[in-house]
């Protein structure tokens, strides 16, 4: 069977599907993403589909379901590349891409990462807050 | 037609997920050849992808024929799925978006209906499913 890579960059894993994927290969993907996201710490996976000329239910459950398992270990999913054929396919096959971020392409799926970051930042510095600005971040 | 295509019927046996990958790989070579626009050849493998799973997951395999159609106006491309499987007890049911005894979305049937032209389901309990799909050029 064969295995997509997934690459880290900073604090982002980067993964691009570059196969027509048979089913096991995508739950392989699945499950290699989790472990990954837990041992690096990362807080984004971008997963770039530019090179899939289709999207069918199999493959668009695994990308809630991954979008899923990553929210729950703390990272953020963004799917990027998706071509116009597909979009429209995919909308017309039913399924809906709920709770699924995406972007147009792996510069812009990073800049979304980075800024949903950057709003919870103030969050998480609550504990010690400066004066006067602490007011600001509620 | 462009010399050289060959357009002849080809069939695909389906005993795998290797297999699903397989079928969706001579459908889009045959969609291309009748020069199906993106969209519709997109449409096609999607379909057929759904299509080439049920016969294996609910089947237990069985067989994909594409064959190139003509109707004398237009060209278009028909794919046969075959099983010998256990048949669908409630078609209408089973042609319902969301339904699904094998765990999935239950948006294969029903969500490979609406990407293709025409669509056929002929099913006979303990017997087995023969879906025929065709797809033409606009």
């Amino acid at each position: 069977m064969e295995r997509v890579p997934v690459l880290k960059i900073g604090d982002i894993l980067l993964v691009s599907i570059q196969i027509d994927m048979s089913d096991q290969t995508a739950l392989a993907l699945q499950e290699d993403l989790a472990e990954r996201i837990v041992e690096t710490g990362a807080r984004g996976v971008i997963i770039d589909i530019t090179a899939l000329d289709i999207v069918d239910s199999f493959i668009g459950r695994m990308l809630s379901t991954i979008a899923s398992i990553s929210r729950v270990l703390d990272a953020e999913t963004v799917v990027v590349g998706m071509r116009p054929a597909v979009a429209i396919t995919l909308v017309e096959l039913g399924l809906s891409f709920n709770g699924i971020r995406t972007a147009l392409n792996v510069e812009r799926g990073m800049e979304l990462i980075a800024a949903s970051h950057d709003d919870l930042g103030p969050d998480e510095e609550m504990d010690d807050p400066e004066p006067g600005q602490a007011a600001t971040s509620v | 037609m462009t010399a050289g295509v060959d357009l002849s019927p080809k069939a695909q046996a389906i005993g795998s997920d290797e297999d699903v990958v397989r079928v969706r790989q001579l459908v889009r070579t045959v969609a291309v050849a009748v020069k199906l626009s993106l969209v519709d050849q997109t449409k096609l493998v999607t379909a057929a992808s759904e299509l080439a799973r049920n016969t294996l997951v609910y089947g237990g395999g069985g067989t994909a024929e594409v064959t190139v159609v003509d109707d004398g106006r237009r060209r278009g491309v028909r794919i046969v799925f075959a099983d010998a499987g256990p048949g669908i007890p409630d078609l209408t049911l089973a042609l319902t978006d969301g339904y699904t005894t094998g765990g999935g979305l239950g948006l294969g049937l029903s969500g490979a209906r609406r990407l293709v032209d025409e669509f056929d389901v002929d099913t006979a309990v303990g017997e087995g499913t023969r879906v025929t799909v065709t797809k033409w050029s606009r």
